[in-house]
C-alpha cells in the first residue's frame, strides 16, 4: 500500500481520474438538457463523483504518507475520519432526498446550496490557517485574495440560501424586507469588505501574523449578513430567481476554492455549476420581463402595486364543481394552467386522475406551465411528473399560447400573476410586460382560487372578471375530485341541446 | 313576457300606473346575463320539443335502418336559423338518428351548427360581388337564390323547422304556399315563429293546420309550456340569479342599480317615466381588447457596437497587464476556468425547461465536490483545521448523496405517454 502512495507517478493517476471526472461532469449537465437523456445524466454525474472522490482520498493518503514536517495524521486515521464524516453526511442526505415532498422541493434544494456555501466558508479558512501555504511574492497575495473571495462567496450563499429556505417553507415572512436604504447599505458592506482585503493583505498569513484572521472573520461577518439582507429583501414570487441565483453563487464559491488548493476539478465544476447556475436565472428574469439587478436588488411587489387596486373591474361570476365537470365533458379540449396554488393545495394527484378521466373520454388536456410558476425553476413538471402525467402534454408557454385561442375550457389552478391579463393590457402595472399564459382567449376560463385575494405580485388579476371566465372557489384539491365525482362514468353523452350557445 | 319593445301601449300603462318593470326577455345578450338569460332558456326548450311534436305528427322513425326486414331510410330534417332554439332543435333531431341540414342568413353560425353534428346548408350565388353599383340587384339575386334554397331544401325534408325571426318585426315569410304544395304527403313543418306571424304563407298560431296535399303545419306557440317541469325550473334558476345580481350586499334588499348594464336593460319602467328602450349594450368583448395598447417607451436607440468593442479591448489589455505578472500556476487554473465557464454557458442554454428542477439539484451536488477541500485539509495535526475539514466533508456529503439521489427520484416520475 504504502509502495503506491508513493509510486512517483501517482500524482499523474490522480489528474487523469480528475480529468475523466470533469467531463463525466460537463456530461451529466448535458445530458439532464433533455428527457431521453436526463437519467443517463445523472448516473455520467455519479461515476465522476466516484472518481473525484477516489482520486481525492488518494490524494489525501499519498499527503499523509509523504509528510515529512509532521503536520499531518497517519493515512488510517485519516482516512477513518472522512469514511465516518462522509457516511453521516451521506446518510442525512439519502434520508432527506427519500422522504421530501415534491412541493417541498424547492426548500430543500435551497438548504442544499447553504451546505456548500458552509462548506466553502470552512475550506477557505482553513486554508488561510494552513502552515503551507505561500506567505510571500506574487503567491501569497494570488492566495491571500482567493481565500477572500472563496469565504466571501460561501457566506453570502450561506445565509441567503437559509433564507430562502425559511421562505419558502413559510417560516418566514415572504413580503420583501425593506428596510431604509438598502442599496446603500449593500454598497457599504461591498466597500468594507474591499477595504478589509487590503487589511488583510497587508500581512503575511497565519503562522506569521495571526492578527489577518481579524479582517477575515469581520469580513465574513459581513458577507453573512449580505447574504441575509440580499435575500430577505426579496419577495417570495422571485424565489425561482432567487434559487437559482443561489444555486449559481455555491458554484462560484466551489470554483474559488478550486484556485485556493490549487484543484482543477473544483474549478471545472465550479465554474460549470457557477455560469449555468447564471444562465438559468437569466432565462427566469427573461420570462419575467425583469431585468437581472431588479430582482436582485429585491422588493417586487411593493414597490409599484399602486396601480391595479383603484381600478374597477366588474364583478366575478361564481361557478360549482358540477357545472364545471359538465363543462369538460362538453368540451373537445382542455388546457390546464396550474401555479403554486396547486402545489399548496397537493392538488396535483387529483389533476392527473381528471386528466387521465377526460383523456379516456376523448378530451385533449394540455397543461401550459409559465416559466416562473411555483417556487423553483420547473416546480410545476415536477409535480405532474410525481403525479405521473405523461410529459409529452404538459407544454411550455410559447407552445401553448398560440393554441389556446381553439380551446374550449382552460382550468386555472392556483395560478394568478402568470394568467394575468394586465401585464400586457395596462402599460402602468407592476407586472406589465412580463409573458404571460393568454387563457383569457379560450372560449371559458375557470379559475380555482380559495378567494379574490391577490398574487405575490400584489397585483389585482382582471382576468377574474372577464365574461368568458368564472370562479370555483375553494382548496383545489377538494374542488378537483368534486368535479371528478361529477363526471359521466361512461363516454361522453349524446350531443343533446346545449344552451347558450351562440 | 312582457315584450316591451311589440307593446308599447303596455309600457304606457306601466308608465302611468307609476310602477318599476322589469322586463324578463330584454335580458342584454351579454355573455355575464347568460346565466339571467329567459329568452335563451325558453328557446332551448321550444327547440327541443319542436322536434317532438314534429315526430309525433309524422308518425315515423327518425332513425335509419338496415334490418332482416328491409331498409329504413333516415329522416331528413330542415332547420332553418341556427339561434338557440335552432341549434337545440337541430342537436335533438341528430340525436334521434336523422340527417339534419340546416340554414343561417349569418354565416358564422356555420361551425356551431357543424359542431352539433349537422350540415350547413349554404346558397349558390352567382359572383357578381365585384362589380360596383348592382348592389340593390345583387340583394335581389341573393334573395332569389335563397328561396330557391328554401324550397329545394323545403321539398327534400321530412321535417322543417323554421325558428327565423328578426327583433321588433312580423317573421319573414320563407316558405311559400307553393312550396308547401310542392312536399311529400306526410312531411311537417314545425313553425316555431307562429307567434310572430309564422314563417309560413300557411301557418295559423296556435293551430295545427292539414293541407290539401297532406303536409301538417304545427304553429304552437306554447312550445315551452309543453316541457312545464324543467322550463319552470329553469326559468326559476334565472330569475333567481337575477335577484342574485340585484342583491349585491347578499341582505334580502333589492337594489336598481341602473348602472348596472343588466339592471338598466330590463327595467321598463321606474318612478313614473319610461326607460324603454335602453341604450345599446356592446354584446361582445371583442372590441374591447382591441383598444390598442399605448406603446409605453419609444425603443432605445441600440448600443453603438464600437463601445463594446472599446470596452472589450479595454478588459483585454487590463487582464493582460495582470496576467504579465502572475505566477504561470495561477494562469494555467485561469485557463481552465475560463473554458470551463464558457462550456457550462453552451450546455445549459439549451436544457429543455421541465427539467430546470433536476438540473439545479444535479448541479447542486455536483457543486458538493467541495468535498474535495475538505478531504485534503482533514489530515491536519492543527486540530482547528481537522474540525472544520471535517464539519465541511459532513456538509458536503449532505449534498452530493441529497442531490444525487433526489435528481434520481425526479427522473423516475418523469415518464412518456
Amino acid at each position: 500500500m504504502s509502495d503506491f502512495l508513493t509510486w512517483e507517478h501517482l500524482d499523474g493517476l490522480i489528474q487523469g481520474l480528475y480529468i475523466i471526472g470533469g467531463v463525466l461532469f460537463i456530461g451529466a449537465l448535458a445530458g439532464l438538457s433533455k428527457h431521453e437523456t436526463a437519467k443517463s445524466g445523472n448516473i455520467a454525474g455519479m461515476t465522476g463523483m466516484g472518481l473525484a472522490l477516489v482520486a481525492t482520498l488518494l490524494k489525501a493518503s499519498q499527503n499523509a504518507e509523504l509528510d515529512s514536517a509532521e503536520n499531518l495524521r497517519g493515512v488510517g486515521v485519516t482516512l477513518l475520519i472522512i469514511l465516518l464524516a462522509m457516511s453521516a453526511g451521506g446518510a442525512i442526505g439519502a434520508w432527506r432526498a427519500r422522504t421530501v415532498e415534491m412541493t417541498g422541493m424547492p426548500e430543500l434544494v435551497a438548504i442544499l446550496h447553504s451546505f456548500v456555501g458552509l462548506a466553502a466558508v470552512l475550506v477557505g479558512i482553513n486554508s488561510f490557517l494552513d502552515p503551507n501555504a505561500p506567505h510571500t511574492g506574487p503567491e501569497a497575495t494570488i492566495h491571500d485574495v482567493e481565500v477572500f473571495l472563496g469565504v466571501f462567496i460561501g457566506a453570502v450563499t450561506l445565509t441567503g440560501s437559509i433564507v430562502a429556505n425559511l421562505k419558502l417553507s413559510g417560516r418566514m415572512k415572504s413580503s420583501p424586507l425593506v428596510l431604509p436604504k438598502r442599496h446603500l447599505l449593500n454598497l457599504l458592506v461591498l466597500l468594507a469588505s474591499l477595504g478589509l482585503l487590503f487589511w488583510f493583505m497587508s500581512y503575511d498569513g497565519w503562522t506569521d501574523d495571526a492578527i489577518a484572521l481579524v479582517p477575515l472573520l469581520a469580513m465574513t461577518a459581513l458577507a453573512l449578513f449580505l447574504g441575509f439582507h440580499l435575500v430577505a429583501a426579496i419577495g417570495g414570487g422571485d424565489m425561482p430567481v432567487v434559487v437559482s441565483m443561489l444555486n449559481s453563487y455555491s458554484g462560484w464559491a466551489a470554483a474559488a476554492a478550486g484556485f485556493l488548493l490549487d484543484n482543477d476539478l473544483l474549478i471545472i465544476t465550479g465554474s460549470l455549476v457557477g455560469s449555468s447556475g447564471a444562465i438559468l436565472s437569466y432565462i427566469m428574469c427573461k420570462a419575467m420581463n425583469r431585468s437581472f439587478v431588479s430582482v436582485i436588488a429585491g422588493g417586487f411587489g411593493s414597490d409599484g402595486a399602486v396601480s391595479g387596486e383603484a381600478r374597477d373591474y366588474g364583478e366575478h361570476r361564481e361557478i360549482q364543481a358540477d357545472a364545471v365537470a359538465d363543462l369538460l365533458t362538453n368540451a373537445s379540449s382542455v388546457v390546464i394552467t396550474p401555479g403554486y396554488g396547486m402545489a399548496v393545495a397537493q392538488a396535483q394527484y387529483p389533476v392527473a386522475e381528471l386528466t387521465a378521466k377526460l383523456r379516456a373520454q376523448g378530451v385533449t388536456v394540455r397543461f401550459g406551465i409559465h416559466p416562473v410558476a411555483g417556487r423553483l425553476p420547473g416546480h410545476m413538471n415536477v409535480l405532474l411528473a410525481e403525479a405521473k402525467v405523461p410529459y409529452d402534454i404538459v407544454l411550455e408557454m410559447d407552445e401553448i399560447n398560440p393554441d389556446l385561442s381553439d380551446t374550449d375550457v382552460v382550468l386555472v389552478i392556483g395560478a394568478n400573476d402568470t394568467v394575468n391579463p394586465a401585464a400586457l393590457d395596462e402599460p402602468d402595472s407592476p407586472i406589465a410586460g412580463m409573458p404571460v399564459l393568454e387563457v383569457w382567449k379560450a372560449r371559458e376560463v375557470i379559475v380555482f382560487k380559495r378567494s379574490m385575494a391577490t398574487g405575490y405580485a400584489g397585483v389585482q388579476n382582471p382576468l377574474f372578471f372577464k365574461d368568458n371566465s368564472q370562479m370555483l372557489f375553494g382548496d383545489a384539491k377538494d374542488k378537483v375530485q368534486e368535479i371528478i365525482r361529477n363526471l359521466p362514468a361512461q363516454d361522453r353523452l349524446p350531443g343533446g341541446a346545449s344552451a347558450g350557445t351562440r | 313576457m312582457m315584450a316591451p319593445a311589440r307593446s308599447p301601449e303596455l309600457v304606457e300603462a306601466l308608465v302611468a300606473a307609476k310602477v318599476t318593470a322589469l322586463a324578463m326577455d330584454a335580458v342584454p345578450r351579454i355573455s355575464r346575463a347568460q346565466s339571467m338569460d329567459v329568452l335563451s332558456s325558453m328557446a332551448n326548450v321550444a327547440g327541443y320539443r319542436a322536434v317532438i311534436e314534429g315526430a309525433h305528427s309524422f308518425g315515423r322513425q327518425f332513425t335509419g335502418q338496415v334490418t332482416a326486414a328491409g331498409k329504413v331510410p333516415p329522416a331528413q330534417v330542415f332547420v332553418v336559423g341556427a339561434g338557440v332554439a335552432g341549434l337545440a332543435a337541430l342537436g335533438a333531431a341528430g340525436s334521434m338518428g336523422a340527417i339534419v341540414r340546416a340554414f343561417d342568413v349569418r354565416p358564422e353560425v356555420a361551425e356551431q351548427v357543424e359542431s352539433m353534428g349537422a350540415q350547413f346548408v349554404t346558397v349558390d350565388m352567382e359572383s357578381e360581388v365585384s362589380t360596383d353599383g348592382y348592389a340593390k340587384e345583387m340583394t335581389e339575386a341573393q334573395a332569389a337564390a335563397t328561396a330557391v334554397m328554401y324550397d329545394e331544401e323545403a321539398r327534400g325534408a321530412d321535417i322543417v323547422i323554421t325558428t327565423a325571426l328578426i327583433p321588433g318585426r312580423p317573421a319573414p315569410k320563407l316558405i311559400t304556399a307553393e312550396t308547401i304544395a310542392g312536399m311529400r304527403t306526410g312531411s311537417v313543418i314545425v313553425d316555431m315563429a307562429a307567434a310572430n306571424g309564422g314563417n309560413t304563407e300557411l301557418t295559423l298560431t296556435d293551430e295545427v293546420v292539414v293541407t290539401g296535399n297532406g303536409v301538417t303545419i304545427i304553429g304552437y306557440t306554447d312550445l315551452p309550456g309543453r316541457l312545464a317541469a324543467q322550463t319552470s325550473q329553469l326559468y326559476g334558476t334565472n330569475v333567481v340569479n337575477l335577484l342574485k345580481l340585484m342583491t349585491p350586499e347578499k341582505d334580502g334588499v333589492l337594489t336598481l342599480d341602473l348602472e348596472d348594464v343588466i339592471v338598466r336593460g330590463i327595467t321598463v319602467a321606474h318612478d313614473g317615466g319610461s326607460l324603454w328602450p335602453p341604450p345599446p349594450v356592446q354584446v361582445s368583448a371583442a372590441a374591447a381588447s382591441a383598444v390598442a395598447v399605448p406603446e409605453p417607451v419609444a425603443p432605445k436607440p441600440p448600443p453603438d457596437p464600437r463601445s463594446k468593442a472599446y470596452a472589450g479591448a479595454g478588459l483585454a489589455v487590463l487582464f493582460l497587464l495582470a496576467a504579465t505578472y502572475s505566477p504561470a500556476d495561477f494562469l494555467g487554473h485561469f485557463t481552465v476556468f475560463v473554458l470551463a465557464v464558457f462550456v457550462g454557458y453552451y450546455v445549459i442554454s439549451n436544457v429543455a425547461h421541465a427539467l430546470h428542477t433536476p438540473l439545479m439539484s444535479e448541479t447542486n451536488a455536483i457543486s458538493g465536490i467541495i468535498l474535495v477541500g475538505g478531504i485534503l485539509q482533514v489530515g491536519s495535526t492543527n486540530p482547528a483545521i481537522a474540525i472544520m475539514a471535517t464539519l465541511a466533508v459532513l456538509v458536503a456529503s449532505i449534498n452530493i448523496f441529497g442531490g444525487f439521489l433526489v435528481t434520481l427520484r425526479m427522473l423516475e416520475m418523469f415518464r412518456k405517454d
